[in-house]
C-alpha cells in the first residue's frame, strides 16, 4: 500500500509544480511584455515631475489635438454605429445571395494595413487622385484636412460595431421581432421596443472598442494628415511629432492621456463582460480587431 | 420574389452596401485602378528594387517569426487563463487586450523607451550584445506585442469548450498526460491556433505605428514596407506607393481568405460536438 | 369568419413543406394540426399568422384575401413554441405590448390598458406576477404569459405552436384542460400545432393529420381513431398491427384464415394491406378453426391495460393485443400458453397491382364473421 502511495504522491507533486511553472511563465511574460511598457509611459511622462507634465499638457497644441481627436471620434463612431446596426439587421434577419461575401467585406478593414487605408484615400482625393482636380476646382480639401482624417478613421473602425452585433443577433434569432409584428407593432416600434433593448449592451461594447480605436488610430490618419500643427494633428500624431522633436516629456505626457483612455476602455469592457456577459456574447465571437 | 416577413430588408441592406461601397470599395478601386495603370511588368520592376525588396522581406519575415512567437505565448497564456484559478486571474485576462486598446504610437514609444540603450531593459541587454531598439529585433518585439491578443482571444472559447471529461476518458483508456495532449487536445486546438496565428500574422505585416519608433528605420536594414509607402507618398511617388500598397493588399486578402477557410475548418469540430 | 385555405403549396430548398393543401376552419372551432416533424404543420400555422407566405394557393377569411394582409394587421394571436417573450420587459409590459404599439387614435388609455392587462393576468392565473421578468418564471408560467400577450390584442384567431412541447408531463396535462376551458369561455377560433396525438385527440374538435406536406385526414378525434383514412393515419394514430392480405377467388385471406368476401372490383387477384388495433384482437384459450393459433410470448401490465405479445406462426409475425389488466389476471394469462386469435375489425387498402402502393381511396373497414366458431366470450 505505502509503496504504491509514494509514486502517486510524487506524481501529484510534479503536476502541481508543472502548473505553478506554467502560471509563473504566463505571469512573467505578461508583466514584462504588457505591464512594463504601460508603466514606462507614465514613468517617462513624470520623469521631470508633475509640473513639467502639466505644462506639457497645457500647451495649446495639446488642447487642439485633444479637441480634434474628440471631433473625429464624434463623427466616425456614430457613422459606424448606424452602419453596424443596419449591416447586422440585414445579415441576421434575411437570406440573400452574396451574404458570405458581405460578411467578408465587413471584416476587410481589419486585415488591411492602416497605412494602406490612408493611401487609398490619398489616391482618391489627393491632388493627383480621382477626385483631386474636381475638389481643387471647387476649393474643397479632403486630404491634409479634417475630412480626410474622418474618412481614414471610419475605414479602420468600420467593422467594430457590426462584428459585435452579428453573432449576438444571430444567436437571439428573430422570433421576438416576429412576435412584435403579430402584435401589431410597425417597423420602428419593433426596432426601438424589441430589437434595440435586446442588443443595447453589445452595442455599447462595440461602440467602446470602436471609440478606443478611433481616438488612438495612428497609421491611417498619419498618411492623410499632413501633420499641420494645431490643425490636422490628432493626439497620436501629436505624440509622434513631439517625440521626433526630442520633446520626450511632452510626447509621453500626451501618450499617458491615451494610455489612460486605454485603461478606462479596458475597465469598462471588463465591467460589461462581467455584468452583461451573456447579453454581449463577447467570448463566443473570439478574437476582435 | 418572396415576401420578407420582418421589415427593413431593403433599407438596411441598401444602406450597408452603399456605405461599404463608399468607404471601402471605392477607395480600394482607386488603388486597383492606379496599380493597373502601372502595368504588371513595371509593377514587378518597382517591387524588385533592392530597398523595397528588403522592406518586404523584413515585414513578412518579421511578421512570420512574430506570429510564431505569438502562437506559443498565446497558447501558454490562454491555457493558464482558462485552466487554472489563481489570484489576479481576472485582471490578467483583462490585460490581454491591452495591445488592442493602447494606441499603437503609444505602444511604439513605450517599447522604445524600454529597449533603448539607456532604457529599463536596454541597459541590461545592451552589454550582452543584445541590441533591440533601432535594430530588426526591435521590429520583432513590436510585432509580437500587437499580435499576441489575437491568439489568446481566438483560443479561449475553444479551450473553454474542451470538456475535461474528454481528457478524463482518455486517461481511463490508459493515455499518458502527453498522449492526451497530443492526441486529444491538440487536434481540436490546431485549426483555432492556426486561425489566431494567421490573424496575428496579418496584423504584424501591416503594422506601422508601434514599429516605426523602435525600428530605427535604417534603409535595407530595419525599414518596414508600410513605412516605405509613407515615405514614397511624402516624396509624391504615388506610383511606387500604389505598387507596394497593391502587393501588400493582395497578401492581406490572401490571409483573410486563409482565416475564413480555417474558421470553417475549425467549426467542423463544433458540429461534431453538438 | 370562416377561414379557407385552398391549394396551398410552399417549397423550401429541396422539399415540399406544403403540397396542395385544402382546409376550411369554421368559427369557434378548436382545430389541431397533428403530424410528425417536417410534416408541414408549423409552416401552415406560420402562413396563417402572416409569418410565411405560400408559393401558390390562397388563404381567405369570409372571402377576403388574407395573404394581402401583413402579420401586423391580421388580428391573429400567435403563441410561439418557445414563447418569444420580450426578455427585457416585465410580464405586465409583455402583455401590454400589443396595445401600446397601436396608433394613438385607436390606442386605449393608460388606465384602460392597465385594467385589461390586469384582467388578462387574472384570467391566466398570473395575478401578482406582473412585475417579474420572463427569466424569473417557470415554463408553465411563461406559456401563460405568452397566451395572455396574444389574447390582449383581441384576436379573431388564436394560433399555438406546440403549446405544451416545452413543459413537464404533469404541467402539460393541467394546462391542456385549462386551455380547453379558456377556448370555450372566449369562443375564439383556435388552431394549434402538435406532434402529440394524445394532446390532439383530447383537446380538439377536429384533428388535421398531416404528413410530408399533405393532409392525410381531417375529422373528429373519434373518426380519426376509428376510421383512419390512410395507411399513414393507421400507423401514426394509436397502435396498429400491420398485416398483408391475399385476394383470391373473391375472398380475402390473412395467412390461412378467410376474413371476408373481397370488397373490391376486379382484378380479384393480388394483395392488400390491413391494420388491426390491439383491442380488436379477440383471444380464446381453446383451439378454434376460424382463427390463428398463437403462442403468448409476454404479458406487460401498464397501469390498467395488459399488453400481450403473440407469436403467430401462420403469419410469420408477432401481433400485439390488449385487454383490461384485471381481465388478463382473472383469466390467468401466462407466457408460453397457446391461444387462438381472431381479428374483429380491420382497416384494409388494396395494393395497386402496377405500383404496389396501397390505394387510400379504396379503404374498407372489415368486420369478419366467423360463423359458429366465433369467439363469443372467453371460455
Amino acid at each position: 500500500m505505502s509503496a504504491a502511495a509514494a509514486p502517486r504522491g510524487a506524481r501529484r507533486w510534479r503536476s502541481r509544480a508543472a502548473r505553478a511553472g506554467l502560471v509563473l511563465a504566463a505571469l512573467g511574460f505578461m508583466a514584462l511584455f504588457l505591464l512594463l511598457p504601460l508603466a514606462a509611459v507614465f514613468a517617462e511622462a513624470l520623469r521631470q515631475g508633475a509640473r513639467a507634465f502639466l505644462a506639457a499638457i497645457a500647451q495649446p497644441e495639446a488642447g487642439a489635438a485633444i479637441r480634434l481627436t474628440l471631433l473625429v471620434a464624434a463623427i466616425a463612431v456614430p457613422l459606424n454605429l448606424v452602419f453596424g446596426v443596419a449591416a447586422a439587421w440585414a445579415m441576421t434577419r434575411f437570406e440573400f445571395p452574396g451574404k458570405a461575401l458581405l460578411g467578408a467585406l465587413i471584416d476587410l478593414p481589419f486585415s488591411v494595413s492602416p497605412v494602406i487605408a490612408g493611401l487609398v484615400y490619398v489616391l482618391l482625393f489627393g491632388a493627383q487622385g480621382w477626385f483631386g482636380p474636381w475638389l481643387a476646382a471647387h476649393g474643397l480639401q479632403v486630404i491634409f484636412a479634417v475630412p480626410g482624417l474622418v474618412l481614414a478613421t471610419v475605414f479602420v473602425t468600420l467593422p467594430f460595431v457590426a462584428r459585435e452585433l452579428i453573432p449576438l443577433m444571430q444567436a437571439q434569432g428573430g422570433e421576438e421581432e416576429e412576435a412584435a409584428r403579430t402584435l401589431g407593432a410597425n417597423g420602428w416600434q419593433m426596432f426601438f421596443r424589441v430589437t434595440l433593448p435586446n442588443i443595447r449592451w453589445a452595442l455599447l461594447y462595440g461602440v467602446l472598442l470602436c471609440n478606443a480605436r478611433a481616438m488612438g488610430e495612428f497609421g491611417a490618419v498619419s498618411v492623410v494628415s499632413g501633420h499641420i500643427r494645431g490643425l490636422t494633428t490628432t493626439m497620436p500624431l501629436e505624440v509622434e511629432m513631439r517625440y521626433n522633436e526630442y520633446d520626450y516629456v511632452g510626447a509621453f505626457a500626451v501618450a499617458s492621456l491615451l494610455a489612460l483612455l486605454a485603461l478606462v476602455t479596458l475597465a469598462a469592457k471588463s465591467l460589461l463582460e462581467w455584468r452583461y456577459g451573456h447579453e454581449i456574447a463577447a467570448r463566443a465571437t473570439g478574437a476582435r480587431r | 420574389m418572396r415576401r420578407r416577413i420582418l421589415p427593413g430588408f431593403g433599407l438596411s441592406l441598401g444602406y450597408a452596401l452603399a456605405y461599404l461601397g463608399l468607404v471601402v470599395l471605392l477607395p480600394l478601386a482607386a488603388l486597383a485602378w492606379k496599380a493597373s495603370a502601372i502595368g504588371p511588368g513595371q509593377l514587378l520592376h518597382l517591387l524588385a528594387a533592392p530597398r523595397t525588396l528588403a522592406a518586404l522581406k523584413l515585414s513578412f519575415g518579421g511578421a512570420l517569426l512574430a506570429a510564431l512567437a505569438d502562437g506559443a505565448i498565446g497558447l501558454l497564456v490562454g491555457w493558464v487563463l482558462v485552466r487554472y484559478r489563481f489570484p489576479g486571474r481576472r485582471l490578467l485576462d483583462a490585460l490581454v487586450d491591452l495591445p488592442f486598446a493602447l494606441p499603437t504610437a503609444v505602444a511604439g514609444i513605450a517599447l522604445t523607451a524600454l529597449y533603448a540603450p539607456n532604457g529599463w531593459l536596454g541597459r541590461w541587454l545592451e552589454p550582452h550584445g543584445l541590441k533591440i531598439a533601432y535594430a530588426p529585433a526591435g521590429v520583432l518585439v513590436a510585432m509580437v506585442f500587437v499580435g499576441f491578443p489575437f491568439v489568446v482571444r481566438t483560443l479561449q472559447p475553444v479551450l473553454e469548450s474542451l470538456e475535461s471529461d474528454v481528457e478524463e476518458a482518455a486517461t481511463t483508456l490508459g493515455a499518458t498526460r502527453a498522449q492526451t495532449f497530443l492526441r486529444v487536445i491538440a487536434p481540436v486546438l490546431l485549426p483555432t491556433l492556426l486561425t489566431g496565428f494567421a490573424l496575428a500574422l496579418a496584423r504584424a505585416v501591416g503594422e506601422y505605428g508601434s514599429v516605426i519608433f523602435i525600428a530605427g528605420n535604417l534603409p535595407m536594414k530595419s525599414e518596414i514596407a508600410p513605412l516605405l509607402i509613407v515615405q514614397q507618398l511624402e516624396e509624391f511617388d504615388y506610383t511606387g506607393a500604389a505598387a507596394l500598397g497593391t502587393a501588400m493588399l493582395l497578401v492581406s486578402l490572401l490571409l483573410l481568405l486563409a482565416v475564413t477557410l480555417l474558421q470553417r475548418w475549425s467549426r467542423r469540430w463544433a458540429e461534431v460536438r453538438a | 369568419m370562416t377561414i379557407e385555405l385552398a391549394r396551398l403549396s410552399r417549397r423550401f430548398a429541396g422539399f415540399a413543406a406544403l403540397d396542395e393543401v385544402n382546409l376550411a376552419i369554421a368559427p369557434g372551432e378548436f382545430v389541431a394540426l397533428l403530424g410528425p416533424s417536417g410534416s408541414g404543420k408549423t409552416t401552415l400555422l406560420r402562413i396563417l399568422a402572416g409569418l410565411d407566405y405560400p408559393d401558390a394557393g390562397t388563404v381567405t377569411q369570409d372571402g377576403r384575401d388574407l395573404l394581402a394582409v401583413d402579420a401586423r394587421a391580421r388580428k391573429v394571436g400567435l403563441v410561439f413554441q418557445h414563447y418569444a417573450l420580450f426578455r427585457h420587459l416585465t410580464v405586465t409590459e409583455n402583455v401590454a405590448f400589443g396595445l401600446r404599439v397601436r396608433p394613438r387614435r385607436v390606442r386605449p388609455s393608460r388606465a384602460e390598458i392597465a385594467a385589461r392587462v390586469d384582467k388578462l393576468l387574472r384570467r391566466v392565473q398570473l395575478d401578482g406576477l406582473g412585475d417579474r421578468y420572463p427569466s424569473q418564471l417557470s415554463g408553465g408560467q411563461r406559456q401563460r404569459v405568452a397566451l395572455a400577450r396574444a389574447l390582449a390584442v383581441e384576436p379573431d384567431l388564436l394560433l399555438l405552436d406546440e403549446p405544451f412541447g416545452a413543459l413537464d408531463a404533469q404541467v402539460r396535462v393541467a394546462l391542456r384542460r385549462w386551455l380547453r376551458h379558456l377556448h370555450e369561455e372566449l369562443g375564439l377560433t383556435t388552431v394549434f400545432v402538435t406532434h402529440d396525438q394524445e394532446e390532439a385527440l383530447e383537446l380538439a374538435d377536429r384533428v388535421v393529420v398531416m404528413n410530408r406536406g399533405r393532409i392525410e385526414q381531417v375529422g373528429t378525434p373519434e373518426a380519426i381513431y376509428q376510421q383512419p383514412a390512410t395507411p399513414f393515419v393507421c400507423e401514426f394514430i394509436g397502435k396498429a398491427n400491420r398485416l398483408t392480405l391475399r385476394r383470391r377467388n373473391g375472398a380475402l385471406y390473412a395467412g390461412p384464415l378467410r376474413l371476408d368476401a373481397d370488397p373490391w372490383p376486379a382484378p380479384q387477384e393480388g394483395a392488400a394491406l390491413a391494420y388491426v388495433r390491439p383491442e380488436h384482437l379477440a383471444l380464446s384459450a381453446t383451439a378454434l378453426e376460424d382463427g390463428w393459433p398463437a403462442r403468448l410470448r409476454h404479458v406487460y401490465l401498464s397501469g390498467s391495460i395488459a399488453h400481450l405479445e403473440l407469436e403467430v406462426e401462420a403469419l410469420g409475425q408477432v401481433l400485439e393485443a390488449e385487454m383490461g389488466g384485471e381481465e388478463a389476471q382473472r383469466r390467468g394469462l401466462h407466457p408460453g400458453m397457446t391461444l387462438t386469435v381472431q381479428p374483429r375489425a380491420l382497416t384494409a387498402f388494396p395494393l395497386d397491382p402496377a405500383s404496389g402502393e396501397p390505394e387510400a381511396a379504396a379503404r374498407r373497414t372489415l368486420r369478419p364473421h366467423y360463423g359458429q366458431a366465433t369467439v363469443a366470450r372467453w371460455r
